[in-house]
């Protein structure tokens, strides 16, 4: 039986432990310092002489508005095409034998570890007046005079989507693995084709996959200076290389940080729709 | 029911998948292809197909001092960032899969904060800082710069490697005999190595292919990528696409032996 | 010199005592004063629904948390605020919890290495605790090349190696097939009297408690609410709770009408009255509500054997009837509208009754429990 008590109850013992938090602090202040810091001095550059003066110059006259679109607009692009091909890609590796998976991964990660600039000059090598692809169709016949393909929104285009892709497939295949296997099954044999299983199981439930790729490459696009500047050669101008032309050229600190501002308030307006979309739909 | 039909169907569907997959995967890979008969052209220009075989480009890498300074430099700033990167992404990961404190929500989200904000403009606010600072061109700089850019990923991967550990395994540890610090050694550590080896490859693999950062930072000691940079700016000649091939080969191999070693270095990315 | 056979109380295995423990999570109580004893050598299993407790009141035991009140104590050693290395306490987890880049034979070395035993030691130990188990060919083998009963089996000898005080086992057969659970039921009851492990063990399934335990201990929403061996918690619950928990039961409210010391009658909310086997720990007074608690088995159908002197009888209908093999289930409904469930024994001497059939059944009046309301 029970053995009653008859030793007194010690005192209350819980306590919280203090300990986890302190592990944050090392990244804390370094995020602080490399981080919010930067940011924010460049925040208040942009306010020099006390008012929006500089968020004047950028935002009437038009020339900057146009280039913000023009950005806007290549992002959109870009996020499009590398959704509209990247979500096969995504579903075959998710839905077939390890072997050709592995394989077919091999093809999706090299090109994500190379870095930016090599995918960037290879693709210069590529649409050059003496790249391949004029040599191709040149001695093919098809073509008399090359193309001038770089340099061009095209250029730019199609080298951002070479290096977006695999930031649109790894998030859709996370969530097309998430599916129970035995749903599609259920589907089929309840009557469904198969494109009535593709929008009604996977799509609705690789929703939140897609809305990841998608706001991770439309973000990404939008900041993006690398591959406009080598491949658009100064004729394609996007935001990004607006503010660094700002910097390095002229100096002019206090534009680049209105400038800069206006991207980063964009950017993280464009995020929190695309994230927002996500909770009002999924909500319903 | 047409069930003839749905079969051959859903054949020629997957059929077509495969093919549109295949163009897809072309794509991918013909732009890294390309880069290697052209670094072993004779020509001096982007010539395709190139005129002759010639490794004066992989020669004129190896013998130019600024191109192997800037390697070292990329390679120094590299380790430096991995280290720095993990040292502070370790206990960061730990503290939030671990702790029960407020804001914890909040840190773990914040962390993918230098992701989000545009490259190009927390480059040029770090380039401001550190030109008040006096600190460009110094080597300890850029890996500071570049640990806040690699620490989303490292974290990212560390956090869902923790996630996916089995806690009562570091109990039974306690349970049967071992003080923390045993437990921490011959449990914990063990089997999160592959996500510590996965989040150290992301953070080396950031430090070393960034471009825009080191681009305004680094001042005379160039990083690799900023030299590629100049390279590709200032001449055509394709000793760039030597270096590239370089890169790519490096790449392949480390991936190589990730996957032989049975390391899978991207599953702790899929999450 | 380590004869696992004899056993030395003192030597091998504690007497285990809780104290009044108590622990909260934030708002929730998951332990509420909670005592129990265990004797050296004793079986004692902790019997509950999820959320009642059982799996806190172990960690308290084996030291992953703290209790907020209350001691735990093993051979009147006060352990409670003690590191869980230095318990000596051997634990199964419900996962196992086998280090996935050990082999089996690592994995039972464990804790032998932690103590800093000498290797050749360390061999001749694991060796007899995979024997003993009957696991000595997979000593080389990864946890994920063996099947669940066998990694089940190296997680007790993992903790059963190193001579613990106390054995505890965290719902250690949730995840094995019915056949398989009853076998490994059998071989850790086995094991624990060869080595007179004193044990807790936690399960949900009351079956597994009855069929197992020398002692059993429910528990629900953080109390204890009855302890005793298996026939004693079966036959006379303390509580509603209980009774309705182990085993199936039918529980009638009523109010006692009379109370002639060894026979109650009781009336029932519906009208009729039926006759109770009086209890001397509880008075019952006429006009005080009782529940009365009538196992199905208890039921003898009265067609089949109209003399037998059975104080209580109902009169209805068979609503639903399921064949289980060992017995046939009824739900009957009398024209007083209450349901009664009756289990009546199968086979070519007894009647089988169909959905609508009208049956009559009738309990002793020691069959039936008079269980107080509070």
């Amino acid at each position: 039986m029970t053995l009653t008590a008859t030793t007194p109850a010690v005192a209350n013992r819980s306590w919280l432990r203090p300990g986890p938090f302190a592990l944050t602090l090392p990244a804390l202040l370094l995020l602080t310092l490399l981080f919010m810091l930067p940011l924010l001095r460049l925040f208040s550059l942009s306010f020099e002489g006390g008012d929006f003066g500089w968020y004047e110059k950028a935002l009437t006259g038009g020339l900057y508005t146009a280039i913000l679109y023009r950005t806007f607009e290549i992002a959109g692009i870009v996020t499009f095409f590398s959704l509209i091909i990247g979500y096969p890609v995504a579903f075959l590796l998710a839905t077939t034998t390890p072997i050709w998976r592995a394989i077919g991964f091999a093809f999706v990660m090299l090109p994500l570890w190379t870095s930016v600039l090599v995918r960037t000059y290879a693709w210069m090598v590529l649409l050059g007046r003496n790249g391949i692809l004029n040599r191709v169709l040149i001695d093919s016949g098809m073509l008399d005079t090359p193309l001038s393909l770089l340099n061009s929104r095209l250029a730019v285009i199609l080298g951002m989507i070479h290096v977006m892709l695999p930031f649109m497939i790894l998030p859709i295949y996370s969530a097309l693995m998430r599916i129970d296997p035995d749903l599609p099954k259920a589907a089929r044999g309840l009557g469904a084709s198969a494109t009535r299983i593709l929008t009604t199981i996977y799509l609705p439930l690789t929703l939140r996959g897609i809305i990841a790729g998608v706001t991770l490459v439309f973000v990404v696009s939008l900041g993006f200076y690398i591959t406009p500047a080598l491949l658009g050669g100064g004729k394609v101008m996007m935001f990004a290389m607006v503010i660094e032309q700002q910097v390095r050229e002229f100096l002019a600190w206090n534009f680049a940080g209105a400038l800069s501002v206006i991207l980063l308030a964009l950017t993280l307006m464009m995020f929190w729709l695309l994230n927002q979309g996500v909770a009002r739909h999924l909500r319903d | 029911m047409k069930w003839q039909g749905r079969q051959r169907g859903a054949g020629t569907g997957r059929i077509l998948l495969r093919v549109a997959c295949g163009l897809i995967f072309a794509f991918l890979m013909l732009p890294l292809l390309v880069l290697f008969p052209i670094s072993f052209s004779s020509g001096s220009y982007l010539r395709f197909p190139p005129p002759g075989f010639s490794l004066k480009w992989y020669e004129r890498y190896f013998n130019d001092s600024t191109w192997i300074d800037a390697t070292y430099q990329s390679l120094q700033v590299g380790a430096a960032t991995t280290v720095l990167a993990l040292l502070i992404g370790i206990p960061l990961a730990f503290g939030l899969v671990r702790g029960r404190f407020r804001g914890r929500a909040l840190i773990e989200n914040g962390i993918s904060a230098p992701i989000i904000v545009p490259h190009i403009v927390l480059s040029i606010a770090i380039y401001g800082l550190f030109s008040r600072l006096g600190l460009i061109g110094e080597w300890y700089g850029i890996a500071v710069a570049h640990t806040v850019l690699a620490l989303p990923f490292v974290v990212i991967v560390l956090l869902s490697g923790l996630r996916d550990f089995d806690t009562s395994l570091e109990l039974a540890a306690r349970g049967l005999g071992a003080g923390p610090i045993d437990a921490a050694r011959t449990v914990t550590l063990p089997i999160l190595a592959p996500s510590v080896y996965s989040a150290a490859f992301l953070a080396f693999i950031t430090s070393f292919d960034e471009l825009v950062v080191a681009m305004f930072i680094s001042g005379a000691n160039m990083t690799l990528p900023k030299k590629m940079f100049d390279s590709i700016m200032s001449e055509i000649e394709p000793t760039v696409a030597a270096v590239s091939a370089m890169q790519i080969v490096l790449i392949s191999a480390l991936l190589l032996l990730g996957t032989w070693l049975r390391r899978p270095i991207t599953a702790p990315l899929l999450r | 010199m380590n004869n696992d056979r004899v056993l030395s109380a003192s030597q091998r295995s504690g007497r285990l005592q809780v104290d009044a423990a108590s622990k909260r999570f934030g708002h929730v109580t998951a332990l509420s004063e909670v005592s129990l004893s265990v004797a050296a050598g004793e079986f004692v299993t902790i019997l509950g629904p999820s959320g009642s407790g059982k799996t806190t009141l172990l960690k308290v035991i084996a030291g992953f948390e703290t209790a907020d009140f209350g001691r735990v104590l093993i051979d009147h050693a006060d352990i409670t605020e003690l590191d869980p290395a230095q318990r000596n306490i051997g634990m199964v987890f419900q996962n196992y919890a086998l280090f996935p880049h050990m082999s089996v034979a690592r994995n039972v070395a464990y804790p032998l290495t932690m103590r800093g035993m000498p290797k050749a030691d360390i061999a001749t130990r694991v060796n007899q605790a995979l024997d003993m188990v009957e696991l000595g060919n997979l000593a080389e083998r990864l946890p994920k090349q063996l099947s669940g009963g066998q990694q089940q089996r190296v997680a007790l000898a993992r903790a059963t190696v190193f001579q613990p005080r106390l054995l505890l086992l965290d719902e250690p057969f949730g995840a094995l097939d019915r056949k398989l659970r009853e076998q490994m039921q059998i071989e850790v009851r086995r094991l624990q009297r060869r080595l007179g492990l004193t044990t807790l063990f936690i399960t949900h399934d009351q079956e597994e408690a009855l069929v197992m335990s020398d002692r059993i201990a429910v528990m629900d929403k953080g109390r204890v609410l009855q302890v005793g061996p298996p026939n004693e918690i079966y036959e006379a619950p303390a509580n509603p709770f209980v009774a309705d928990f182990i085993g199936e039961s039918n529980m009638f409210a009523g109010m006692v009408e009379a109370n002639g010391g060894n026979l109650v009658r009781v009336r029932l909310e519906q009208g009729p009255a039926i006759e109770v086997a009086g209890r001397a720990d509880l008075s019952a007074r006429p006009g005080q509500k009782v529940l009365v608690m009538v196992r199905p088995e208890r039921f003898v159908d009265l067609a089949v054997d109209p003399n037998s002197a059975r104080a209580n009888r109902i009169d209805g209908r068979v609503t639903e009837s399921a064949y289980i093999g060992v017995s046939d289930k009824y739900r009957v409904v009398t024209p007083e509208g209450i349901d009664v469930l009756i289990r009546l024994p199968s086979g070519p001497s007894h009647r089988r009754y169909s959905a609508g059939e009208p049956i009559a059944a009738g309990f002793h009046a020691a069959d039936a429990r008079l269980i107080a309301v509070q």
